[in-house]
């Protein structure tokens, strides 16, 4: 486990911060995919699903990793989470991370 | 050229309190705004793009026009007819898109002037449009079946596949059919709006019946040889919970409607339901149809999937139900939204001249009830193919539930919440 995060944290440092303007709307665009289920801007409403706004973007890829796996059980997420690339899914975990939480 | 430069910097820099200002009611925002953009429907497209439009461009002015007065859900809208939800519950209004800046107008689009960039609206007012977006919806093909495109044939067997009044009128109908009554609903061949819709419709009312009804069944009439979403889910959920409620009929395309005797013609037999629920073909809404945007099938409209820009009229933008769609991509209210956000980051890109992203991605997410509590899924994700110029299912993503559950009830009824919340603003 924390070999994982390890590693993800060094895929994230090079994913972030933005190089471009460019992977800055893409990070929102991919984000946006997400926001049907988890709110916009990762601001969920209601408590049955998880809110992402804020999350540090580590434990959002370990927590899709694990849903990647099977290590985590899943209704959904097992499914929507191999539609991304890996490269696609740090931006997200990047974008969402760097989100304010709603009060 | 360095001082328009630096000028025009300037001009963005206080984009934030011109926008508040625009708020008050200013149509425009002079030389802060970087364009118009007005978006034909607010349903879960265009209302979606409105939003992003204005999160997302900061000084974009953004004119909504929709017919009706508040937005009233499709998903969700089964749970209304099988008496588990009111209308009420469904319905939303526009207020969070005006608080975002959104000017919203109630009226109706009735003709699109492509060369000289304006709308003409039922009342005579013109709006002129930089970007045009046009989220329809989908319209009936009455004359597809026999004796629908009477008034009387139409009151009498609603569709209930917009969701607002005819909703209600479902549900009363269901309501007061007798108990031994026959509540039929004929499903047309694909494509059509909201794939698993008729087969949770089916369910939930089956549902209802079994409980207050217990003499009555449920006839299940559809055009397609097979059940054309979540097949198995759904093929269980009628032999294990509505064996002996629910009938389904496979290849059974209705031909023809008699309002007085309430018969549903099929090719080879007469069917006689005491509540007949006919959801006809479908095509891309009547605006679409009068603006020429409809150039597939002479039904569907075609899209560039990296902007959503019609392929036919160049400015305009279309969105959901009304567009022909890429491979395996459903028609739903999810995907609505996905393509409204599509739309609205390169609507915003092309206004400042810049390259639209290159590789989109969509994804869909789709409840169907089978119980009022009990719920199964669709999911898939699709990726921009730069090939084949067109969206693709990402393989060995996406897939249907394991079996029906109540903890994807509540995810259902939380997917409601926060699309509505997105699309709406509040």
């Amino acid at each position: 486990m924390p070999f994982r995060l390890s590693l993800a944290a060094a895929a994230l440092a090079m994913a972030a911060p933005w190089a471009h303007a460019q992977d800055a709307n893409l990070a929102r665009n991919l984000a946006a995919t997400c926001a049907n289920c988890h709110g916009t801007n990762g601001n969920v409403r209601g408590k049955d699903v998880k809110p992402l706004a804020g999350v540090a973007a580590e434990k959002i890829l370990a927590q899709i990793a694990d849903f990647k796996s099977g290590a985590q059980p899943a209704t959904i997420m097992h499914q929507i989470s191999k539609g991304y690339t890996d490269e696609q899914l740090k931006l997200v975990a990047a974008y969402f991370a760097a989100q304010k939480p709603a009060p | 050229m360095n001082a328009t430069m630096f000028s025009r910097r300037r001009v963005l820099g206080t984009g934030a309190a011109l926008g508040a200002l625009s708020l008050a009611g200013c149509a425009t925002t002079g030389g802060a705004s970087i364009g118009r953009v007005v978006v034909v429907g607010g349903g879960f497209g265009g209302a979606t793009a409105a939003r992003y439009l204005r999160l997302w461009g900061g000084n974009v002015d953004v004119t909504l026009v929709e017919r009706n007065a508040s937005f009233v859900s499709c998903p969700i809208s089964n749970l209304v007819v099988g008496g588990y939800k009111q209308i009420g519950e469904i319905t939303r209004g526009y207020d969070g898109l005006k608080a975002a800046g959104v000017k919203v107008v109630q009226g109706e689009v009735v003709a699109i002037d492509a060369a000289g960039k304006t709308v003409r609206l039922a009342d005579g007012s013109t709006l002129p449009y930089d970007r045009l977006i046009v989220s329809p919806g989908v319209d009936f093909m009455t004359d597809a079946v026999g004796g629908l495109a009477a008034t009387a044939a139409q009151s009498k067997f609603l569709h209930a596949w917009k969701a607002g009044p005819q909703t209600v009128a479902l549900r009363q109908q269901i309501e007061s059919m007798r108990d031994g009554g026959v509540f039929a609903i004929s499903i047309p061949k694909v494509p059509y709006r909201c794939p698993p819709g008729p087969y949770e419709r089916a369910c939930v009312v089956a549902s209802y019946l079994k409980q207050a009804k217990p003499k009555s069944k449920v006839l299940v009439l559809d055009a397609n040889p097979e059940v054309q979403s979540k097949k198995a889910l759904f093929e269980k959920a009628f032999k294990e919970r509505y064996d002996g409620v629910l009938e389904y009929r496979p290849n059974a395309e209705l031909k023809e409607v008699d309002a007085n005797s309430g018969t549903a013609r099929l090719e080879f037999e007469d069917v006689k339901a005491d509540v007949l629920n006919v959801i006809p073909p479908q095509r891309a809404g009547d605006i679409a149809k009068a603006a020429g945007l409809v150039n597939v099938n002479n039904r569907w409209v075609g899209v560039n999937w990296l902007t959503m820009e019609s392929t036919a009229v160049p400015g305009v933008h279309v969105l959901g139900d009304a567009t022909f769609p890429a491979p395996t991509m459903p028609k739903s209210g999810h995907m609505a939204n996905q393509h409204a956000k599509v739309a609205a980051a390169a609507i915003i890109q092309l206004l400042k001249g810049e390259a639209v992203n290159a590789t989109p991605v969509v994804m869909n997410t789709c409840y169907s009830f089978v119980t009022g509590r009990d719920v199964i899924h669709v999911a898939s994700v699709h990726q921009y193919n730069a090939e084949q110029k067109t969206f693709l299912p990402v393989q060995g993503a996406g897939g249907v539930s394991a079996a029906a559950n109540q903890v994807e009830g509540r995810y259902a009824l939380s997917w409601a919440d926060n699309i509505w919340a997105d699309a709406l603003g509040a």
